[in-house]
């Protein structure tokens, strides 16, 4: 076993980033490493969110937790000793929704790629993985305004209020005298309404 | 008419817009540590290391046994950062290398990582692989510089690197091929290019090798037979001298090379301590000279002299716990030692070469609470007047950290906290009457001035130093901490059992620690040597006729890892953290049943059932025998043997038919068994409803006035099964060969309700249970993502209740008896969703009635908790939903779980290393209590539909006054204006 010639994983990976081509290699033992990236561009993150994901806090995940690693400062990260098959790689970042990737290592041909996002099955060419959008965790609080005041329950209820006291005189006004009169009659007939009879099911009767 | 037209109008449209307001159940940014708390550990400390050199911040950075890096503030205990590697993912050693570097290496020794010391940053990662399995050893050579770089070296998987610390770059490996070297030590000399590799080949060979550091050469092998043998550990005396034992463990070898030459001395035990009193075990250290053994619970401390002459220093049978060496000044070594002795330990620090000459020696009063210390770590520093002083830091039995200094406790973590293993709840007290006056009107004062403030703050009008006030006020509000029982049930204890065999009541209103108890009863070594707290039960919970009695928590625990070891029990109160009573069992536990059966004192009958499926009964009176004895018959358990795929159903047979007569034992006798063939199915994963669980209604109304009937039994269990081969990591397997069968259970006669398979499909399946539904969570291998399916079961035998004659004629069957015997006429409805990420745990929202609507709380991979609407997840989901049912709220067909930032339980927050999720109902029928724990603690109230029976925390009281206020201005207004209207009629 030991008269194999075999790459050092640590060789490939500088190969790695010399050529970002070449995602999954062959590495020394019974499986492969599979390199990868995660870019988060400049920009996101920035706009109004107040823990802007640090990149020492982001974590790469195979398999649901099989095997978990981080980051290096410039954002590649890589597994060992991973077995030929399929295999998931999900990112968990604060701030970012990252889809989770499905990566084939294929024992045939060591050294293709093939890695496909999962949530929209979008191929990738090579593994650099980018967070599909960001994630806003808090509501923003509206300034304040005018119109906020008007539809708080408070508002609607001075709101109401106005209605009654200015709108209605004006309604009762373009009435029909006649009509008027047998409205009177009506509500002496049937006392003081009662709010049942206001209510949209309950008012059916009055009608 | 056109009034009550208007007025109609006008209440439908506030009706409207009272629904249209907040769409979204969320959370403003400075909400946030309103109703939540979130607290951060790292567990039971397994190696520490300083880093005090320097001017500046002065910290430790340490490994856990919960998988955690961290460093700490050495003047806090703060964590300056911190990382939670996966679980299997253990850490071997970790150390500083030149200076900003801290390496850990990790995976039995295949992973060496670096981290930036002041940010933790991962710098390099580096995989190093190996022959053979072996032990990994790490060491970083400080005092060989090769360019401003220092070479770690390590031994793992049979081989030997040398790795650059700046790159992770592998300068150097040496194979050691030699079958069976079973590699004991890495050794550097200080002040020299080389490294020792000390180790024993086929159990009686000693094997040294001398390997140059830079690079890598083999300068000398030696080796020498000894007989007897070897047993475990070796301890490094001197550069030249080793300390083995036999393989019988009475006999000390020490083992010296002078000139390439290996002699050993053989010395018994028993010449040293006297009588030989069992065997001894070396325990490991590195004080120059010196190293201590342990016999049963005696340590000896023995220095070597010269060429193999041992002369014992100190005999004691206090508990010791001693450290490292630590080296001081020009070559001299210093190490610290602690013993207990009663409510006191001694601290003393000795140097190596003087075992009286005690550098330090002070008394520290310990919290007996803590137990014993397990770990030792020192650390030096200089005093204004140039002379050393001493800070240790030391690790407790309950998995606390606490750094001593000047005989003091400087700071102390709580870290036990980092591996919960059950969690319970308690009321708190009942609020005592008699308020002052003068405490009113001052609350009222500051009451009125707050929402004041609040007012300010709503209409944009507060300064900066407003805004702060407010919201410490909100943050500080001393009505959530409080000590008594609140209205709303928001305050409670929250009771957890950590792994540590420690009990800790945290309140919910802040998560302080209210008090603590390790499990002393449990810990006295005659009773038990290896305790494992099992699980937490309620077990007395007063509310009815036995107010002023306390409410109390059942602990049970088992003595050692084996299923058929014997259980403890321990009774706590849970108002003062007392300890009622235990009780040491003579038979085992394998499963704890919590019957529906209270005595008079409110104490809940439970069944223990032993690993023979005896069951016995507690409490242990008579009056629990008279109410157990009249349920006999409707007393059924199940069992789970995930190994063999069987699990069975069982119910009482009689009285204990044993020598001894026990008349709370009684025998079982199976009742079914369900096998699962093994060559196509294994168990993955079982659920049932929580047994607590309150259902407001079992008939569901839906859109065309008809009403279907949910199937509420709590006997029904979930069981997931999956192909033997699917039943590993993903990626393993291919969809053609995996799939994954869910089933419904019914409990007590083992009938199968529902069976259905996934093909494609494999664990890890994550479920939950609750009312007449289950959703679970696993891996489609065909789509390659997540799913989550629903399975809902309804009633079909009370379909035909709907009839309102029957009803009126008494023909109904609503009263006849619901009977797990009776063949039920279930029918089911499924649909299944895609879901983005993987799992760690899932539950569900439970409320006071069971009236408000339910969420689903999911733990993510990332250790974030977010909360589904079951909505979502109704297998009556269609792509094209009627009218009618758009109103009844289905929600149109998706392929997948809408995942909405804002709906994130821990919003911006982790919850590192989840376990699980856990959800106490309030007494507002509205809100639900979430605490999620892990490495991180994590607790909130959720709504799940709002909270429509109280308002909310930002509602404004003063704006109510304001608008009351302006109302019956206006009233005097128009009817000041109206009144002199009227005049001006009458004048006219």
């Amino acid at each position: 076993m030991a008269s194999i010639p075999r790459f050092e994983p640590v060789t490939l990976l500088l190969f790695m980033v010399l050529s970002t081509a070449l995602t999954i290699s062959s590495g020394s033992g019974d499986g492969f490493t599979i390199n990868g990236r995660v870019r988060i561009p400049q920009g996101l993150g920035t706009k109004g969110f107040a823990l802007p994901g640090k990149i020492s806090n982001v974590k790469v995940i195979l398999n649901g937790g099989q095997n978990v690693t981080f980051l290096r400062p410039d954002g590649y990260f890589s597994f060992h000793n991973v077995p030929a098959g399929t295999h998931l790689i999900e990112v968990a970042a604060i701030g970012y929704f990252f889809s989770p990737v499905r990566v084939d290592v294929s024992a045939r041909n060591p050294g293709k790629v093939q890695a496909a996002l999962t949530e929209n099955r979008r191929g990738l060419s090579e593994l650099v993985l980018e967070p599909l959008r960001e994630e806003q965790y808090y509501e923003i609080r509206e300034p304040f305004s005018i119109m906020s005041v008007v539809k708080s329950p408070m508002g609607l209820m001075v709101g109401f209020m106005l209605v009654v006291v200015f709108l209605m005189p004006k309604l009762v006004e373009n009435m029909d005298p006649e009509e008027m009169r047998r409205a009177q009659e009506e509500m002496r007939n049937q006392g003081v309404p009662s709010l049942a009879s206001l209510l949209p099911g309950g008012g059916r009767r009055s009608i | 008419m056109a009034i009550a037209m208007a007025i109609r109008s006008f209440l439908f449209l506030l009706l409207l817009f009272f629904s249209s307001l907040n769409p979204i159940l969320s959370l403003y940014e400075d909400q946030v540590g309103l109703m939540d708390w979130h607290q951060q550990f790292i567990g039971k400390v397994k190696q520490a290391v300083f880093h005090t050199q320097k001017t500046g911040r002065k910290r430790v950075v340490v490994s856990t046994e919960e998988n955690v890096i961290a460093s700490l503030d050495l003047r806090h205990g703060e964590i300056f950062w911190r990382h939670v590697l996966a679980t299997n993912d253990v850490i071997d050693g970790i150390d500083i290398a030149i200076g900003k570097y801290v390496i850990t290496l990790s995976s039995g020794g295949s992973i060496l990582r670096a981290w930036n010391l002041p940010d933790g940053q991962m710098v390099w990662e580096s995989s190093l692989q190996g022959p053979k399995h072996s032990k990994s050893l790490l060491l970083v050579l400080t005092n060989l510089k090769v360019d401003k770089d220092n070479v770690v070296i390590v031994f793992t998987n049979g081989r030997l690197h040398a790795v650059s610390s700046i790159d992770g770059e592998v300068l150097w490996k040496k194979d050691f091929e030699a079958e069976s070297l079973d590699v004991q030590q890495v050794i550097q000399p200080p002040g020299s290019d080389l490294v020792y590799v000390v180790g024993f080949a086929a159990s009686s060979q000693f094997e040294m090798y001398q390997i140059n550091a830079r690079n890598g050469e083999l300068l000398k092998h030696e080796s020498a037979a000894f007989s007897g043998g070897f047993l475990g550990e070796v301890s490094l005396v001197s550069s030249e001298t080793l300390v083995a034992l036999d393989s019988t463990g009475s006999i000390l070898l020490t083992i010296s090379s002078h000139n390439g030459k290996i002699s050993f001395q053989q010395t018994p035990i028993s010449n040293l301590v006297g009588d030989s009193l069992g065997p001894a075990v070396i325990t490991p250290s590195s004080v120059t000279g010196i190293f201590s053994l342990k016999v049963n619970a005696i340590t000896i401390f023995i220095r070597v002299i010269g060429e193999g002459k041992l002369e014992v220093l100190e005999k004691t049978n206090l508990k010791t716990a001693v450290s490292d060496a630590l080296s001081i000044s020009e070559g001299k070594q210093a190490f610290a030692l602690i013993q207990h002795a009663g409510s006191e330990i001694h601290l003393t620090v000795k140097p190596a070469d003087d075992w009286d000459g005690n550098l330090l020696k002070e008394s520290i009063k310990m919290d007996r609470q803590r137990g014993l210390v397990h770990k030792v770590f020192i650390n030096n520093y200089i005093r204004t007047d140039r002379s050393y002083g001493f800070r240790v830091l030391i690790v407790m039995e309950d998995h606390s950290l606490l750094l001593l200094q000047q005989g003091e406790i400087v700071w102390s973590r709580e870290d036990g906290l980092a591996s919960i293993i059950d969690v319970t709840t308690s009321e708190l007290p009942v609020e005592k009457d008699g308020v002052s006056v003068a405490k009113v009107e001052h609350n009222l004062f500051e009451w009125l001035k707050g929402h004041m403030l609040k007012l300010k703050g709503t209409l944009m009008l507060a300064s900066p130093e407003d805004m702060a006030a407010i919201q410490s006020m909100r943050l500080k509000s001393s009505e959530k901490s409080k000590m008594t029982r609140d209205h709303n049930g928001f305050r409670k204890l929250l009771i957890v059992l950590t792994r540590a065999g420690k009990l800790f009541a945290l309140h919910t209103g802040d998560g302080r620690i209210v008090w603590s108890h390790l499990l002393q009863s449990l810990h006295k070594p005659q009773a038990c040597q290896h305790l494992i707290g099992l699980n937490l039960y309620q077990w007395q919970v007063p509310h009815h006729h036995a107010m002023d009695e306390n409410p109390s928590v059942l602990v049970v625990g088992r003595c050692g890892p084996s299923l058929d070891a014997p259980g403890v029990l321990s009774f706590v109160d849970t108002y003062t953290g007392k300890e009622l009573s235990s009780l040491s069992l003579a038979h085992s536990v394998a499963q704890v049943i919590p019957l529906p059966y209270t005595d008079s004192t409110e104490q809940r009958l439970h069944l223990l059932i032993d690993a023979d499926q005896h069951a016995h009964l507690y409490p242990k009176t008579p009056e629990a025998i008279g109410i157990f004895q009249r349920e006999f018959s409707n007393i059924y358990w199940y069992s789970v043997e995930d190994d063999n795929g069987i699990i069975k159903g069982y119910a009482l047979k009689s009285k204990c038919t044993s020598e001894v007569a026990d008349e709370f034992c009684f025998d079982s006798r199976e009742l079914w068994s369900v096998v699962f063939p093994s060559e196509s199915e294994k168990i993955i994963a079982t659920v049932t409803r929580k047994l607590n669980e309150v259902v407001h209604t079992q008939a569901k109304v839906i859109a065309d006035q008809d009403v279907m009937y949910k199937y509420l039994s709590r006997n029904l269990l979930f069981v997931a099964t999956a192909a033997p081969k699917a039943s590993g990591e993903i990626g393993s397997v291919t969809p053609e060969e995996s799939w994954l069968v869910a089933y419904l259970i019914d409990t007590v006669t083992g009938r199968i309700l529902h069976r259905v398979t996934h093909h494609g499909s494999q664990g890890p399946v994550h479920a939950v249970f609750s009312e007449n539904w289950v959703v679970y969570h696993y891996f489609n291998l065909r789509a390659h993502r997540y799913e989550m399916s629903v399975i809902e079961i309804y009633d079909q035998s009370r379909a035909d209740d709907k009839d309102v004659w029957k009803l009126v004629l008494g023909k109904h069957n609503l009263t006849s008896p619901i009977s797990s015997y009776s063949r039920p006429e279930v029918i089911t409805k499924s649909q299944s969703y895609f879901f983005t990420h993987s799992l760690k745990s899932i539950a569900v929202t439970s409320t006071a009635k069971g009236i408000t609507s339910k969420q689903l709380l999911i733990g993510t991979i990332g250790d974030q908790v977010l909360a589904l609407d079951k909505r979502f997840l109704d297998p009556r989901r269609s792509v094209n939903p009627t009218q009618a049912e758009k109103e009844e709220g289905i929600i149109p067909l998706t392929d997948s779980l809408p995942i909405i930032p804002q709906s994130y339980v821990t919003h911006a927050l982790r919850v590192e290393g989840l376990q699980g999720i856990v959800t106490v109902p309030a007494k507002l029928e509205s809100t639900t209590l979430v605490f999620a724990h892990g490495v991180d603690l994590f607790f909130t109230q959720l709504a799940p539909s709002r909270t429509y029976d109280s308002l909310t925390e930002d509602f404004s009281y003063a704006l109510l006054l304001i608008t009351i206020v302006a109302l019956v201005a206006a009233i005097f207004v128009t009817w000041i204006l109206s009144e002199r209207k009227e005049l001006q009629e009458k004048w006219r």
